[in-house]
């Protein structure tokens, strides 16, 4: 990455403008997302979001980043909430029920959550460019050599939360049946 | 100029390609079906073995009337045939048929999470089709689709990830650059469980619980009639064209053959796959449909497990011979 020597904000290229154009689409998604009244549709709004999401990383040239990004967000996390929908209550049409009083508690925890990830995005990066034209910064062997060797242990600290959410779900279920097993 | 014309001309081809292929695999299940239930299959279509059959199939499609049920969610439920459709045409891009930049539609650096990635994206069609139909036995089908894909996405992606070991890159033409012979007996469990888990993924018998007509009519489809329904037959057959080309490139060496490696690669990419559709079609014929809970406890706990123990083999051995 470059410093902005050489870039104004005033002539953007066609990748600044597309990325621009993806991230309008992205956050419109995102809104319409929380502010639908129909279940199901907030669930597939929602994969327009997270696609948005996959297109901002391709152009940032982290490809590897953005086709996980569709494999794990929007081929397995969004099938497993249309899937719980569809298991409990997901009507065609409006669901007048589905919002709670906690409206303003969740806008205040977002606000703050956006300023926050802006606040450090904009701090740790400020005006740096990519550079198109070298070798692909964001290619999946610089990611992993960066990941395996500068982050190995937050990337550690992951799997071993993750794998304490795993083993905390088996306990979670198992518990269930002994129970009804015992009486 | 000249660039612009050659991505144009690829992407011609592989949408020919998207176009034939699938239909030739339709016309060769008519007929190995058929002989195989001592049978002739369709004769008349077109005068020689009835190879117009499927033409006049989509003819016939084209003409029906396009249903919408009216308590259906309309949107959704026109947009879900394209969704499931789409990604494999999408998929067929990045698969390389021969050595070369020439042979592939578009190099993907992080291949073959591309294709894993975008042919999880089709299932999204079935589920959008299975709920916004306002059917129950639609309903039913769509949670059959999405818990079967919560099975089955595991396992593949394991496998895959074996192979990616093994050659050491993610891109396709990579691991099919990097595969010696000897991989087909060391990666053979792989191979297994990312066909089994591909025909899954794909709803293909033994695995079509979700749309098993003995219970729950077509599943996601059922309400759909002329060129929507045929868009995801059509989804299906193109599934299976991608599922046996990735097979064939990931665990058969894709290009590599016996002889005429030279000019002649693609010949055998071809050849591979095809003998691979053929598996698929004679499963159907042979295979009872598993039952939902057979269908979860094969996932579970026998591929999940088997390609633990292929990625731990790749490591193994790929540690001892460097």
């Amino acid at each position: 990455m470059t410093l902005a020597a050489g870039h104004g904000f005033l002539s953007p290229t066609g990748v600044e403008i597309a990325f621009l154009l993806v991230g309008i689409v992205t956050l419109g998604a995102a809104v319409i997302t929380v502010t639908t009244k129909q279940l199901v549709h907030a669930a597939l709004w929602l994969v327009v979001a997270l696609g948005g999401l996959a297109v901002e990383y391709l152009l940032l040239t982290a490809e590897f980043i953005a086709w996980v990004q569709v494999l794990i967000y929007v081929g397995s996390v969004v099938v497993l909430l249309l899937f719980g929908l569809m298991l409990t209550r997901a009507p065609i049409g409006r669901s007048p029920d589905a919002d709670s009083g906690n409206r303003p508690a969740a806008l205040a925890v977002a606000v703050a959550a956006a300023a926050a990830l802006i606040w450090v995005v904009i701090d740790a990066f400020r005006a740096t460019w990519i550079d198109l034209d070298g070798p692909a910064q964001g290619s999946t062997k610089v990611s992993g050599a960066i990941l395996f060797r500068h982050w190995v242990l937050p990337f550690e600290a992951l799997s071993v939360l993750l794998l304490a959410a795993l083993v905390g779900a088996i306990v979670l279920s198992r518990r269930d049946r002994e129970r009804e097993g015992g009486n | 100029m000249n660039d612009v014309l050659d991505v144009a001309l690829r992407l011609l081809v592989v949408f020919a390609v998207f176009l034939v292929l699938p239909l030739v695999i339709g016309q060769t299940e008519h007929k190995v079906m058929a002989h195989m239930q001592g049978r002739l299959g369709p004769m008349y279509a077109g005068g020689f073995h009835g190879w117009a059959q499927l033409v006049a199939d989509g003819v016939k499609f084209a003409q029906k009337e396009d249903v919408v049920p009216a308590n259906a969610d309309r949107r959704v439920f026109q947009l879900a045939p394209a969704i499931a459709l789409l990604p494999y045409l999408l998929v067929l891009v990045a698969i390389p048929v021969g050595p070369g930049e020439g042979a592939v539609g578009e190099v993907v650096d992080a291949g073959i999470f591309f294709v894993l990635a975008v042919m999880g994206v089709g299932v999204l069609g079935s589920l959008m089709a299975g709920w916004a139909s306002a059917n129950k036995f639609s309903l039913l089908g769509g949670l059959r689709t999405a818990a079967q894909l919560l099975a089955y996405e595991l396992p593949m992606l394991l496998a895959a990830a074996s192979v990616a070991m093994a050659a050491g890159t993610v891109s396709l033409p990579g691991i099919v650059d990097a595969f010696e012979w000897w991989w087909l007996p060391w990666q053979i469990t792989g191979a297994l469980v990312f066909f089994v888990a591909g025909l899954a993924e794909l709803q293909r018998p033994p695995f079509d619980m979700p749309v098993a007509d003995s219970e729950i009519i077509f599943g996601a489809y059922t309400e759909y009639t002329g060129l929507r329904f045929a868009l995801f037959l059509l989804a299906e057959y193109a599934g299976i064209v991608v599922l046996c080309g990735l097979t064939t490139v990931l665990f058969l060496g894709g290009w590599h053959g016996p002889f005429g490696a030279e000019g002649l690669g693609w010949v055998w990419t071809l050849l591979k796959t095809a003998v691979l559709a053929f598996v698929v079609i004679w499963l159907r014929v042979s295979y009872p449909r598993l039952r939902e809970d057979q269908l979860q406890k094969l996932a579970w706990t026998t591929l999940v497990p088997l390609a633990l123990a292929q990625i731990a083999l790749t490591g193994v051995v790929k540690v001892v011979i460097q």
